[in-house]
């Protein structure tokens, strides 16, 4: 809170904006309408899986059937875990913790994320390629409806990559603010980073929650 | 907690966060459940109206929409707009097509080429 010149500003205040509230808003709003086009962005996708689907219903059924409930719901907890510390990791930075707590709690949240990681690589995705569901590098899969489950499986791997993809961003954008809180840059006047990072890793959990009821769930398990 | 008093945004108590992280929870252990069950097409519908619940319940509480200003909500409200948008017209489009095959197949459309030409 070093003095410069005839008035004072809060530390990471710039100067076009009225006040720190003004400049709060204008982050999250520029944030969140980079979040709509991420919307539409996945939404294109999802609309292309609802329309195959129900042109290949009964393979999608069975494609989905190929894929285990337990992986995805795993990380579905894993993922809902690293967004509660997450809002706690922004609590922290806002209610003007200590700098070790706010990055005890991203240090948590970039281990869950790489935890979902780790698992979809290792129990999912090495899994499908070594049984043969891998459309286009390892493909063995010859039972009914293999043609519109080769087409499920695209989906499944272009959808949940493009997800993974997003993950490894968010990892990116967690080290950089470890080292900006490590550098004191936060204070309860001023932590946007952290709050708008905030809601691009709980984007990301929301894009996994409608994955796994879309690619696990609705086919159907009885 | 004002605006004015040096503090910007507002601060969600921990009792909330934990609450809706255990309404995640259980939300995700209720839809991994009801898959199990056979309710025929409304397992559909189920596993989508859980999955919009948990969303919204990420979206007001951890991503703090519930305490942000009309100007954020009008920006977000317009992004689930376009994509209804998407999805509705496509398919609209794609599942309303009705592919119909030539009785006579289309085997008999050539002769009746070869008698115009």
């Amino acid at each position: 809170m070093a003095a410069h010149g005839a008035h004072e500003h809060p530390p990471g205040f710039a100067h076009q904006f009225e006040d720190m509230a003004q400049q709060k808003e204008a982050g999250t709003l520029g944030m969140w309408a980079f979040l709509v086009t991420e919307i539409l962005f996945f939404g294109g996708m999802f609309t292309a899986y609802t329309i195959y689907r129900e042109l290949h219903f009964e393979s999608f059924v069975t494609g989905s059937h190929l894929l285990e409930v337990k992986f995805g719901a795993t990380n579905t907890y894993v993922l809902i875990c690293s967004s509660l510390t997450m809002a706690l990791a922004i609590r922290s930075a806002q209610t003007g913790k200590r700098k070790g707590q706010i990055i005890f709690w991203l240090i948590l949240t970039m281990i869950l994320g790489a935890l979902f990681l780790g698992l979809k690589l290792r129990f999912e995705w090495y899994r499908d390629y070594v049984d043969g569901i891998v459309p286009g590098i390892n493909w063995a899969y010859h039972g009914p409806h293999a043609p519109g489950v080769q087409m499920f499986m695209c989906f499944y791997f272009f959808m949940t990559g493009v997800h993974a993809l997003h993950m490894v961003v968010g990892l990116g954008i967690l080290t950089v603010l470890v080292i900006m809180t490590a550098r004191n840059k936060f204070s309860p006047e001023y932590y946007t980073p952290l709050e708008i990072s905030g809601l691009y890793w709980h984007f990301v959990d929301i894009v996994w929650i409608f994955l796994f009821a879309l690619l696990y769930l609705i086919g159907g398990r009885y | 907690m004002s605006e004015h008093s040096g503090h910007t945004g507002h601060v969600v108590p921990v009792s909330t966060y934990v609450l809706v992280f255990f309404a995640l929870m259980a939300g995700t252990a209720l839809t991994t459940g009801v898959a199990y069950i056979d309710l025929g097409r409304w397992n559909t519908v189920v596993a989508l109206a859980i999955a919009v619940t948990k969303m919204m319940l990420v979206v007001l509480f951890f991503m703090h929409v519930k305490y942000a200003t009309g100007l954020t909500r009008i920006i977000i409200i317009c992004g689930f707009f376009w994509l209804g948008i998407m999805i509705t017209l496509s398919c609209a489009d794609e599942l309303t097509r009705v592919w119909e095959i030539n009785p006579a197949g289309w085997g008999g459309i050539v002769p009746l080429l070869f008698h115009l030409f």
